[in-house]
């Protein structure tokens, strides 16, 4: 995987994600680029459901979900999450991507989308978007000493 | 067989596996297919229901599933069924996912069923009369099958509100 300068707050703390997926290796393979972003997984879900109570339980900065899943699907989970959080930032991650269902995620208040299998340069240019946007993130990758950033 | 049908699907398998796996594909074979479809390993069948109707079958050897499991993980992992079954599900998922976005964005409207996974002994069914597509690509961890077999339902939505425009 290709070298990234750390995607971190603004108080230079890493961003905590929550990851949504009801694949074991999807979850595997996202929690993976999290890393190599000096990201920190705070939770992971395999479902809708628990999507939501771990959201209020960890409130993360970022949140990156599954569409299709058991239980709950993402879309239904997204649209719970904003209506009591409106500043959650949602990213759908799903290999389903025509139109309509990119826009029933964004009008349910999803932030971005991007089509699995993940590539890591593509989430992480979605990732500084978002944060770009979050009062509490840095907009912009923060480069260690030593580090180019891309 | 339509092509333009099958050829979404193709073109899937070969982009995900190579992403999934970090490595160029190759389709070793191509062949159709009027038989009953003989099982190589684990299977996984996803039916397709709307005005393309059809099913697609991803299938490959334990072992296969094994290696590309440790390859999505990035790291070597217990064998196990259910990492087998996980690793199928993924891959089928993932490899349906991207054809039916390139489907629907042609204005196909239909709905996919999930993934049913086959490992036991017994043959998995098929009906007789579908002709299949069955392609076997070569990848670093080994040889993957799909069987597809797609055909129209109905014209497509705009097709019957074209003609009865003319009507």
């Amino acid at each position: 995987m290709p070298q990234f300068a750390p995607l971190l707050r603004k108080d230079h703390q890493p961003v905590r994600y929550l990851v949504v997926d009801d694949s074991v290796f999807a979850r595997k393979n996202i929690m993976k680029m999290i890393e190599v972003f000096g990201g920190e997984v705070a939770g992971e879900a395999g479902d809708g459901l628990t999507a939501i109570a771990e959201f209020n339980r960890i409130k993360p900065d970022i949140v990156l979900m599954d569409i299709t899943m058991p239980q709950m699907e993402g879309i239904e989970a997204v649209e719970r999450i904003v209506r009591q959080h409106a500043d959650a930032r949602i990213i759908m991650v799903s290999s389903v991507g025509y139109q309509e269902n990119i826009l029933a995620a964004l009008q349910k208040g999803a932030k971005h989308f991007v089509q699995k299998p993940v590539k890591p340069e593509v989430l992480y240019e979605i990732l500084r978007y978002v944060l770009g946007d979050d009062p509490n993130a840095a907009g912009a990758p923060v480069a260690l000493a030593g580090e180019h950033q891309i | 067989m339509r092509m333009e049908l099958i050829q979404p699907f193709i073109n899937a398998a070969d982009a995900v596996f190579a992403e999934a796996l970090q490595a160029p594909t190759k389709i070793a074979d191509l062949s159709m297919d009027e038989d009953t479809y003989r099982r190589k390993g684990v299977a996984a069948l996803i039916a397709i229901k709307g005005d393309i109707e059809g099913r697609v079958i991803l299938d490959l050897a334990p072992e296969v599933a094994m290696r590309v499991a440790n390859q999505l993980a990035g790291a070597a992992l217990p064998e196990s069924e259910q990492v087998i079954r996980e690793t199928v599900c993924e891959l089928a998922n993932m490899v349906i996912g991207n054809s039916v976005t390139l489907l629907n964005d042609q204005g196909f409207r239909f709905k996919v069923f999930p993934p049913d996974i086959h490992m036991s002994e017994e043959g998995l069914g098929g009906s007789a009369d579908t002709e299949a597509m069955v392609l076997c690509i070569e990848t670093p961890c080994g040889e993957i099958y799909l069987n597809i077999a797609m055909h129209y339902l109905h014209r497509r939505r705009s097709e019957r509100n074209t003609v009865s425009t003319l009507d």
